[in-house]
């Protein structure tokens, strides 16, 4: 484990993102060499381009969506800190933590790891997701399989099934809702990023 | 003198008698012109004169290979009789058929010689019938799929079979001591050797079943490849109790050298097979100047490394599908199109006609005369084959499911339990035990246990799966929010998996990646073939998928299309939010698709149907090949493997302009589940656009999606 504590030194604020995020020091130096891996121009940080040179990433349907949640607000660079946090998102959820009202929640929260998934459908961030921006999801996902029509019929059931205060668009409560029965934490985590 | 030397000759140009039955008729001279001189010296006496024969048979000159291919003839035509009626196959499995004309057969033959009919030899069996069955199943293995799977299937695969042979073995031998059959003097060891060999899924027979029942890619892989790894156990097994019978007593050392020779069999099955997989690649690089006999190479290396690994007591199978997966894509890259193609359709015949006359001959073998039947002994063992078999599964997933992100359903450990068919290797295997009073009881268990599999599992699979499938609909039913919404979550952790270079997969795959483009690639595949730029080659492999993906869609337009009840208003018919249901599940489930070709026995793959429009498309690859690498010299904006994505998403826009025209029209296609499963590939929008400078005509529009198709499993 030296070299785990020589890399570890190499990170600018090891402690404080292990705070922020509850990684150990051993996950977040195995980030920090992906993240030089994938930074391969050695700039220091990472660009929407280095993410598609990622070929299986390149073949998934929400490929671009992904980068993009990455890349908040528009920015074109990403530097490690903002990497891990983003990472930490996938985190499986701490069963023993003690739950303080008043601090707040854990990255890798349920709620926040729905926030994440919310972020992807709504691409404009008006905090809704309106019927064109699922039937884009819907038609990245399905593709070719459907027609127009059933798409828009499946966009139409899924906002029917969730849409409760009747404004046409799924807000993030009434997504929350609609996945209240799905296991988010087995879904949502990488495991051996505990 | 001279009459005495064409005596001799005669003699040894008689051909010696076949290797199945006997024959009656004496023995016929070659040469027919010498009748006439022989009988006159041999036969003095005889007065009648013989006249000159224009017109004679003479059977036994050609008696062996005649037979064989008899053989091979009633297979061929017995195959090509069921795939004509349609409705048969799908209720039957092929194997039961092929069987059931072995039976047809062996009675028949039975009836008019009254002695058992030709048996199918164990030598035969292993070294010439299973050989190209398991090639074939080697060279069209899912790589990506097998490797994300692996540690699954090594845990299915040693584990399960560990522990069907010793709950087998055990339970029989206690149920014998107790039961008072009469079998109480067979000792424990004969016991663990029959159970070693009865446990054993057989990867013929399952591949044979799972054919027809369209399970998803994951399950098959899994149960796919336990079969296949699974022979490393079983032999190590067979062998070490069938010593362990020779040795006057058994020690605990033993044991544990037993023990070592699993990992010694297994590993050396494998380092036999990459050995000669990599000489095979080393090969073909050399084969330009005669590239007709270039198939040659892939099968004969292969065929090396399962005899070198069976003389060296090391497991064949592995060793042949180690080869074959090792030299797989060398080969591909160094061979011509049409030696592919050729390696290819001869695997697949090949494998086919094994597997027939594996089957026939199972079928042909069980009129025998040497049948003892034993009520208890035989339905127990039937019963503790399933028992243990579902055990097993049932407690081997309870632990895997924990460490595997898409877990194994309960419907899938119900497939993998009913779907382990035990086939011809059992059968081979049991003939080869060393004679002991019971033998003949074995022999007959043996027989009905793979009846009984083929049969009764083979054909029942099929109507519970469906059951199961309807049961579980009935109770769950997620909403189509939770699906769709789910259905992203799983794309989106795909991604990040990715991202993060998830190193229990990609990170050994990755590394593994590096070796073999800096070492193995340079050596292995030829000067002229060397991939040049990644970027074109894989715009290359996007164009010709495309072009698959397209020739496709012109098909299924001219096919009717299925009629929907359009509805505008937002409550949906129940027939409607079935047809959604099944959409969902069957296309979103493929989330994982990433390369995923589908194995089948009896067809290839997509790609050699389309050869008119692949040629068009490699023109045109060419053409825009050129035009890459000249327009790659002065862009320095670019570097080869960092800018691959915007390269990329530059020469998918390039190639929108001459294909516009064919975006548009989308028929339905909806109702045909059996429709290609396609992987769409969005350019990025903002920051591809800004790299895009100075390039002809379409880079500024925005990105359209570039889908490609490629034939899947019939989904459901």
């Amino acid at each position: 484990m030296g070299s785990t504590s020589s890399t570890l030194a190499k990170i600018p604020n090891a402690e404080d993102l292990m705070q922020e995020t509850g990684f150990t020091p051993a996950h977040l130096v195995r980030l920090y060499d992906r993240f030089k891996v994938l930074d391969k121009d050695k700039k220091g940080f990472l660009t929407p381009q280095d993410f598609v040179a990622i070929k299986e990433l390149a073949m998934n349907p929400i490929c671009d969506r992904i980068i993009g949640a990455f890349f908040t607000s528009g920015g074109e660079t990403l530097d490690f800190p903002s990497f891990v946090r983003i990472l930490a998102h996938f985190r499986p959820i701490d069963k023993n933590r003690p739950k303080e009202p008043t601090s707040p929640d854990p990255i890798n929260s349920r709620s926040n790891k729905l926030k994440f998934a919310f972020q992807l459908y709504d691409q404009d961030k008006d905090g809704k997701i309106s019927r064109h921006e699922l039937l884009q999801v819907l038609r990245a996902m399905l593709e070719k399989q459907v027609t127009e029509e059933q798409l828009e019929s499946i966009a139409d059931r899924t906002i029917q099934e969730a849409d409760l205060d009747r404004d046409d668009a799924i807000s993030f409560e009434e997504f929350r809702k609609s996945l209240e029965k799905v296991n988010i934490d087995h879904k949502m985590s990488i495991r051996f990023l505990r | 003198m001279t009459v005495t030397y064409i005596h001799l000759l005669l003699l040894l140009l008689d051909p010696s008698s076949a290797l199945m039955s006997t024959q009656d008729p004496p023995p016929s001279l070659g040469n027919h012109s010498m009748d006439k001189n022989d009988v006159d010296e041999a036969e003095g006496h005889f007065t009648v004169p013989i006249a000159f024969r224009v017109f004679s048979v003479d059977y036994h000159h050609v008696q062996a290979p005649f037979e064989i291919v008899l053989w091979i003839m009633l297979a061929s035509l017995a195959k090509l009789g069921f795939h004509w009626s349609g409705r048969i196959p799908a209720v039957v499995p092929e194997s039961c058929l092929l069987i059931m004309v072995g039976l047809l057969v062996g009675g028949v033959i039975y009836g008019v010689r009254h002695t058992a009919p030709p048996v199918l030899s164990a030598e035969a069996f292993f070294l010439y019938l299973l050989p190209p069955i398991v090639l074939d199943a080697g060279y069209f293995l899912p790589g990506r799929l097998f490797f994300e799977n692996l540690g699954t299937i090594l845990w299915y695969a040693v584990l399960g079979t560990l522990w069907n042979v010793l709950g087998i073995g055990l339970s029989l031998y206690g149920l014998c001591q107790l039961g008072g059959w009469g079998l109480e003097e067979v000792s424990l060891l004969h016991f663990l050797l029959f159970g070693s060999l009865i446990a054993a899924v057989d990867p013929v027979a399952v591949l044979s079943v799972f054919e027809e029942i369209h399970v998803n890619e994951q399950l098959h892989i899994l149960v796919f490849g336990e079969s296949l790894l699974n022979d490393a156990v079983t032999v190590v097994l067979y062998k070490l109790f069938e010593s362990f019978l020779r040795m006057p007593s058994v020690s605990g050392v033993d044991v544990l050298a037993g023990g070592c020779q699993f990992v010694v069999v297994g590993l050396g099955g494998l380092c036999v097979g990459l050995f000669f997989g990599l000489v095979a690649a080393l090969t073909t690089r050399f084969t330009a100047r005669a590239q007709v006999i270039a198939p040659l190479f892939v099968f004969l290396y292969s065929y090396l490394s399962y005899l070198t690994s069976e003389m060296l007591h090391f497991s064949g199978i592995m060793a042949i599908v180690t080869c074959a997966v090792t030299m797989k894509q060398y080969v591909e890259a160094n061979v011509s199109e049409k030696s592919n193609t050729t390696i290819k359709y001869f695997l697949k015949m090949w494998s086919s006609v094994s597997e027939t006359l594996i089957f026939i001959f199972l079928g042909v073998s069980t009129i025998q005369d040497v049948h003892m039947w034993s009520w208890p002994f035989v339905s127990s063992t039937l019963f503790l084959c399933l028992l243990w078999r579902a055990l097993g599964v049932l407690l081997l997933t309870a632990v895997v499911n924990k460490l595997r992100r898409n877990a194994v359903t309960f419907r899938d450990q119900f497939i993998i339990a009913y779907g382990g068919l035990r086939g011809a290797i059992c059968f081979s295997l049991v003939f080869l035990i060393e004679d002991f009073p019971k033998k003949r009881l074995f022999i007959t268990t043996t027989i009905v246990v793979i009846l009984f599999t083929v049969f009764v599992q083979g054909m029942t699979i099929k109507p519970l799966v469906e059951l199961l499938d309807v049961k579980r609909k009935k109770r769950v039913l997620p909403t189509v929010s939770e699906e769709v919404h789910c259905r992203l979550l799983d794309h989106l952790l795909s991604g990040i998996e990715d991202v993060v270079g998830y190193w229990g997969q990609h990170y050994w795959k990755d590394k593994f990646e590096h070796f073999n483009t800096k070492y193995l690639k340079r050596f292995l595949i030829r000067e002229d073939k060397q991939p040049k730029s990644s970027i074109v080659r894989l715009y290359q492999e996007l164009e010709r998928r495309e072009q698959m993906g397209e020739t496709d869609e012109g098909k299924r337009e001219r096919s009717p299309a299925i009629e929907e009840n359009q509805t505008h208003s937002r409550s949906l018919l129940p027939e409607e939010m079935d047809s959604i249901r099944r959409i969902l599940s069957t296309n979103l489930r493929n989330f994982n698709n990433k390369h995923i070709t589908a194995y089948s026995r009896h067809t290839l793959h997509q790609d050699f149907t389309v050869d008119a429009s692949r040629k068009a498309c490699l023109r045109r690859h060419q053409s825009l090949g050129e035009r890459h690498s000249s327009t790659q010299t002065h862009g320095s904006q670019w570097d080869d493997a960092g800018s691959q994505g915007a390269c990329l998403s530059r020469s998918l826009t390039v190639s929108q302009s001459p294909r516009s025209a064919h975006r548009d029209p989308h028929s339905t296609r909806e109702g045909s589940l059996n429709g290609p499963v396609r992987v769409t590939f969005e350019g990025l929008a903002s920051p591809s656009s800004t790299y895009l400078q100075g390039q002809d005509s379409s880079s500024a529009r925005m990105p359209k999606k570039l889908s490609f198709a490629f034939e899947n499993e019939k989904g459901k």
